[in-house]
Parts: structure tokens; sequence; C-alpha cells
């Protein structure tokens, strides 16, 4: 055999400027984390009354629906897609949940006016989706444009359903449920779940003490099925492939079209998902609630590291994002800033975050 | 050697036109087992369709593949990787944002289950599976986990051969396989051209490059205007006459000529110019 001993040379050797990039590489991923751990340390310092259980458990039933909406999302742009729908489609979703759950009204048992509102919810929203889906991955029309249309339809649809106006439910116990807390701390020693006890003489609203709002428990549960669907299933790995490279994904074999078709039947199912908690949270649904979410959304997954180009970004990296942003927003008003600045520091966050995406991809 | 007897691929008079121009005329092959066949020609001599065809990517207009002796037909290049033909490109095959192991099972990814209702990817067997078929081939790659975008041109060459051979390809077809390599690099993909002809796995190597295909040839096509020029085994020819071979007989003579006194003639043109201006 005339086989010459030629290894490869590998990274150290060929490329001596990517040798250091592991180090690099775990700054560039780890400075939304860096980034994060400052501003709790400086609004913990400045602001009074910031560093606190209540309004931590606040941050987070606060950021929940622009959270579960930017998972959704986060699938999308890792697929190398963008999908501008979600806002309204959550408004939508959260008008036919209202309408469904004030129709109801008190004639059926409380779970099942929930179960019913929720589901037609969750039903009309994978209309758009599916829509979405077969015009980008069949008719192969770029996503931003598709979802732009969307993004008028849904506006257009909910509020015809709705008839301009919000829904609001009369039904006693829908906003309890979305303002419940799993567990109540009395001064007396009692612990209660769910709800607060009956007898409460001689106890001040203030010394209850409440955690683990239901949103929040909620959004946990959200987070790690989608954390778990991202990093552990097939259907995760397809979305980084189809981000990475829709053509070797093909010639690999990955159902593409089928996939791309998934990704946006999800990404609208977690903004009609965001469209119920808001309408059991709040007790009413109108079809411009989620309008205001949208670009918060996107803006937490680029923060979270996703590329718009596709193929990279995580679940943890979109709940700091959304953290971030939600810390940001919080912490101004125990500032006493005018809270129209949160606008101008989110912005800045964002153009930041995309700064030290391109530098990081300069240095590879 | 009996294996020799039974082609692996034949192509029958395979047939190819884009409107009035005949892309493919008529084009007969064979390959057996364990065999490097290079496939020669000009621009425009019509391998990229004839290997397309091959591949799945083309529908021929007339003639015939058969694979293992039975009569094959691809509506996609999927098609033809599932029977066995595979394609090496220089891009467009890997995902660049996913590592070696998993661009491997791309498609084809192991499962497991998980509290015994949930199907996910097992990630340690393929990471294994892996690991053992690039050692096989004596492929190194440092960091298997690294996306494939931080390995070099050769590594990532590497891991598509490495992907073949995993699935047990049955043919490799390689367009100009060395093309964006460095030397070291384009040796080690000649040496796992050799590695998979040792195992078996005939390939086809696309190339401008004579040097290479002199290299690790068994045999070379040679393709001239959609026909097939001529067929010799490497150790009856050389550069020139395959050279020949692809640029035709007209020209020949002309290269001859330049050959035999390129001083003279470039001397003459060049003086006979000067004195005209002058």
């Amino acid at each position: 055999m005339n086989v010459p001993d030629v290894a490869l040379p590998d990274a150290n050797q060929s490329q001596p400027g990517k040798t250091p990039l592991r180090p690099l590489d775990i700054v560039s991923r780890g400075w939304s984390w860096l980034f994060l751990l400052v501003l709790l340390i400086f609004f913990s310092i400045t602001g009074q009354g910031f560093l606190n259980i209540y309004n931590f458990q606040t941050i987070g039933a606060d950021m929940s629906l622009v959270l579960i909406m930017a998972l959704g999302q986060t699938f999308v742009i890792i697929s190398g897609g963008i999908d501008l729908s979600t806002g309204f489609v959550m408004g939508m979703a959260s008008v036919a949940a209202a309408l469904v759950m004030s129709g109801l009204g008190s004639s059926v048992p409380l779970p099942v006016v929930v179960l019913a509102g929720a589901a037609a919810g969750l039903g009309i929203g994978l209309i758009p989706g599916l829509i979405n889906g077969v015009v980008i991955a069949r008719l192969r029309v770029p996503s931003f444009i598709v979802t732009l249309g969307m993004y008028g339809i849904a506006r257009g649809a909910g509020f015809i359903l709705s008839g301009g106006q919000p829904v609001s439910i009369q039904t006693n116990g829908i906003g309890q449920i979305g303002n419940a807390y799993l567990l109540y701390l009395l001064p007396d020693g009692r612990v209660s779940f769910f709800h607060l006890p009956s007898n409460l003489q001689g106890v001040r609203p203030s010394q209850i003490i409440q955690l683990l709002p239901f949103p929040l428990i909620f959004l946990v549960v959200v987070v790690l099925i989608c954390a778990w669907l991202l990093w552990q299933t097939r259907f995760g790995r397809h979305t980084y492939a189809v981000g990475g490279s829709e053509e070797a994904s093909r010639r690999a074999g990955v159902p593409v079209v089928r996939h791309t078709i998934l990704i946006y039947v999800l990404s609208a199912f977690m903004a009609s998902l965001a469209g119920v908690v808001y309408t059991l949270r709040f007790s009413n649904g109108a079809a411009d609630v989620g309008d205001p979410l949208l670009l918060t959304s996107i803006a937490a997954v680029i923060i979270g590291g996703a590329s718009l180009l596709g193929g990279e970004g995580t679940i943890i990296g979109t709940v700091i994002g959304a953290l971030i942003i939600a810390i940001i927003q919080n912490g101004l008003i125990f500032l006493g800033i005018n809270p129209f600045w949160q606008f101008i520091a989110v912005g800045v966050v964002i153009i930041l975050a995309v700064l030290v995406d391109q530098t990081k991809k300069r240095l590879v | 050697m009996m294996a020799d007897v039974r082609p692996i691929l034949q192509v029958k008079d395979l047939y190819k036109h884009f409107g009035g121009l005949v892309a493919v005329d008529h084009v007969s092959l064979d390959i057996h087992p364990g065999e490097v066949v290079g496939l020669l020609g000009d621009n425009g001599a019509g391998k990229s369709t004839l290997i397309k065809m091959i591949s799945g990517a083309y529908k021929p207009d007339g003639g015939q593949i058969l694979l293992d002796g039975a009569a094959v037909s691809f509506a996609t290049p999927l098609e033809a990787r599932r029977r066995g033909i595979e394609t090496i490109y220089q891009d467009l095959a890997l995902c660049e944002n996913l590592d070696a192991s998993a661009n491997i099972f791309l498609g084809r990814e192991r499962m497991r289950h998980q509290l015994g209702i949930f199907r996910v990817l097992y990630r340690s067997y393929m990471l294994r599976e892996s690991r053992q078929v690039l050692d096989q081939l004596d492929i190194r790659i440092p960091e298997l986990r690294n996306p494939i975008r931080l390995l070099s041109g050769g590594q990532r060459q590497a891991v598509s051969i490495a992907r073949a051979v995993y699935w047990d390809a049955r043919l490799m077809i390689m367009d100009e396989p060395t093309a964006a390599l460095g030397v070291p690099e384009q040796l080690k993909v000649l040496e796992l051209i050799r590695t998979l002809r040792n195992r078996g796995v005939p390939v086809i190597l696309i190339s401008h490059n004579m040097q290479d295909v002199f290299a690790v040839a068994d045999r070379v096509i040679v393709m001239r205007r959609g026909s097939k020029a001529g067929e010799v085994r490497i150790s009856d020819t050389n550069e020139n006459e395959v050279v020949g071979l692809m640029v035709g007989v007209e020209y020949t003579q002309v290269i001859k000529q330049i050959h035999d006194a390129p001083e003279e003639v470039h001397i003459t043109t060049h003086d006979e110019s000067e004195k005209d201006i002058t």
C-alpha cells in the first residue's frame, strides 16, 4: 500500500486563530448572564425595594406573556425565519377565549368554562399558524412577508371577532385563577394552597405571605417543555438543521417542508397560549393586547443569543433575554425614572446584543 | 479478482438534452467494486450532467442506470442516496452549525426512550458511533462536539465521507473534492479515497486536477462534447494522452506544436506584433 501517513492537520496547527476561540466563545455566550447579573446588582443597590421576593415574583409573572411568545419565536428564528404575526394571534386567541368564557358564564362548572375557553383560544390560533407554515414552506414565500400579511389578517379577525371592543368576562373565579398563588403563609403559622383560607379574622392582608404566583409556575413548566423539545427531540435537532442549511437538511432526508409548517404552528400555538393566559389573568380579551409584546419578544430572543440568520439560539438564552428586558423595565420604575426611558434602554440592549454577536462572528 | 466481475453501477446509453443542446450523448460506463474511476473533461463536456443523472438530480431523457444489476430510476437525490449512491459536494452537504455526529446522523437520528413514552435523541450512542467510524477511516477531529463551522475544509470533507461510509454507501461520487483544500488536506482526502477503495466502495472522482486523478484513480473516463471520448487504465496512459482525449484531436496538434517549440512560436508572434506597431 502506498498510503502516505498524512494526518489531517487539526485546528491547532492549521488555523492558529481558532484555538483561543473556546474561552472567547464562553465569554460571548455568557455575556448575557453577566449583563443580567450587573443589572441585578445595580438595581439592588440603587432601587429601594427592588431586591425583594415579591418584586421578583412580580417580574416573573409580568414577563410570562412576553416569554411564552418569545419561546415560540425562538424555534422560528433558529430555523432561519421570523414570525411577525404572534402579537395579533395572541390578541385573537384572547378574544376567542374571552368570548367563550363569558358566553358560557355560570351555566357550567368553572373548570369547564376555563377549559372550553382555553380550547377555543388555542384552537383558533392554529389556523394562522398553519397558513403561515404552508405558504412559507410549500409556496416558498419569505417568512417576513407571509407573517407580515398574517399580522394584518389576525389583527382584523381579532377586531371583527370582538366587535372592536374588549371582551370582558363577568364570570366569578376566572380572574382568581390567573392571579392566584400556589402557597399562602399566614402569620399564625397556617399554610394554605391555591387559595386564601376563609377564616381570616385579625389578619391584615399585608401580613399574608403569598408565594409562587400561578403564571410564574405555568411559565416555568412551559419553559422546561420548550427546552426539552429543542434540546432532546428530533424536532429540536431538525430545527437547528433547517436553520443551519435548508439544502443540506433536505439532502440528508430531513422533512423540511413538514418541519417548517410545524414550527409556525408551534409559534402560533405559543402566541395563543399567551393570549389564554392573558384572558385568565385579566378577565378579558382584546384584539390588540399582544401587539406591544411582539417586538419585545423578538428582542428577548435576539438578546438571548439567537441569530436572525438561523441555526443559533437556545431556550435558556431567550429566558435570560426576557429577564434582562423585564428587569430593566421593572428596575427603572424603582429608580423613579420616566417610563419612556425603558424603550430607549431596551433598544440600546438590542443593538448591543447584535454587536456582541457580530464581534464574535468576526473573531471566529 | 472475482469481485470485479459484476459491476456495482452500470450506465447504458444515457442521454440528456436541454432544448437543442445535447448535454450527454449516449454514454455508457461500468463501475466495479473497489475501483476509483476518474471522470475528466473540459468545462461543458457533460461530466456534471452525467453525474447528476446518476445521483438523481436530473432525470435522463434516455438510457438506463443499473445498480447491482437492477434498473433504477431516481426521482430525487434523496432516493439515490437511500439506494446507496452518495454524492460528496464541496458545500451544501453539511449543516455548519451542527457538530460532526449530528451531521453524520442528520435525518437518520438514533432515538432512545425516556420515561417509557418519549422518544429523545440518543446522543451518547451517536457520538460513540461517529467516533468509531471516524477512527476507522483514520480521520482525526480534535473536538467532536464543535460545530462543523470550526473545522477545516479537509475535516468537513472527511465528515461527509465518514457519513457516507457509516450508512453503507454502495458508490461514492466526489465532485472536485480537493479544489478548496490546502496541500496536506488534499493528500488526506486522496488517502481517504484509497481507504474507500480498500473497503470495496467504488469512487467516481471528478476533478480538474490531473495529478490527483493520476495519484488515486485506476481508470479514467474522458468526456468531450457530451460523448465519451475515451476510457483508459491509468497504468496504460499518461497525462498528455488524457489531455489529448479531453481537448480533441484538432487541438492536440496545436498543443504538440507549442509543446515542441514553445519559445519559437512565442517569440515570432511577439516580434511581428512589435514591428507592426513601430
